[in-house]
């Protein structure tokens, strides 16, 4: 139970940070990716504060198990393959086409707009059809 | 100065949100891969990862009802454009094994050669998407 409590306090606080933060604005983040544009850096900064936290925290407060549950599961892969390269290529333009990757798009499910909603949908869509092309 | 403090203290929450569940239950917040497994048959080692969406949409919820207005967008895209975006979106995390929180935040933090190039790819494409968006 515990384990459910954690994962559940630290996804609401996830969203709250994305929230805070203006990632789940699609506006914003466009204006984010367009350098070439009217670039409005400020959400590199959400970049700053989580990783240095997180880095932080890998390098100096992993103990030898976590608080609760077995063990850490971390990936394990180490080369940079084709479908590393071409995912998140994919992925990068989907991004790019509406402002929005998954976690904000599950938040914004929230507001109820028919918009999100599709959009969540046609990305659990791509998931399934990744599922069923069999790539492992 | 002023525009920089949302996105990092927004970045911060975000940090300390997945160091909770690193640190608490040992696992990584890659919100693409914890979504993909709605596809799967439940099972009972995987029940954080509902709870965890649980919360993205619990903070949501918070946002909605504490700050009205801030947790209402909408996309400025075709209906063809949201769905062909989510499809890109969907399947490019799964065969690039992660987005902007596994990949950008978790994976980068553990300096992993994997994320790193990940990130640079999808925020390359992302930048020429909307570039190349703008000049239609």
């Amino acid at each position: 139970m515990a384990l459910n409590l954690i994962s559940l306090i630290s996804g609401t606080l996830f969203s709250i940070g994305l929230i805070l933060s203006g990632m789940t604005n699609p506006k914003k983040v466009i204006g984010f990716l367009d350098i070439f544009g009217e670039w409005d850096y400020s959400l590199a900064f959400v970049m700053v504060g989580a990783i240095l936290v997180n880095f932080l925290v890998f390098k100096f407060l992993k103990k030898e198990k976590p608080v609760c549950g077995n063990g850490f599961s971390l990936p394990t892969k180490s080369s940079l393959d084709w479908k590393l390269i071409t995912g998140s290529a994919l992925f990068g333009i989907g991004w790019g086409i509406v402002g929005i990757c998954p976690g904000p798009g599950i938040v914004n499910l929230t507001s109820l707009s028919s918009e999100f909603i599709i959009f969540v949908g046609s990305m659990m869509a791509g998931m399934f059809i990744f599922k069923l092309s069999g790539i492992k | 100065m002023d525009n920089i403090m949302n996105p990092l203290l927004g970045g911060i929450t975000i940090g300390v949100a997945s160091s909770i569940l690193f640190l608490g239950i040992g696992r990584i917040s890659g919100i693409s891969s914890i979504l993909a497994h709605l596809l799967n048959r439940p099972t009972k080692i995987d029940v954080w990862k509902y709870f965890f969406l649980f919360g993205l949409l619990a903070g949501g919820i918070l946002a909605t009802i504490f700050y009205p207005g801030k947790n209402s967008f909408v996309l400025e895209n075709s209906l063809t454009e949201i769905i062909v975006a989510g499809l890109l979106v969907g399947f490019g995390t799964r065969l690039g094994s992660g987005c902007t929180s596994g990949h950008g935040v978790c994976g980068i933090s553990r300096l992993s050669k994997r994320s790193i190039v990940a990130t640079m790819i999808f925020m390359a494409f992302g930048i020429l998407t909307v570039s190349i968006k703008g000049v239609f």
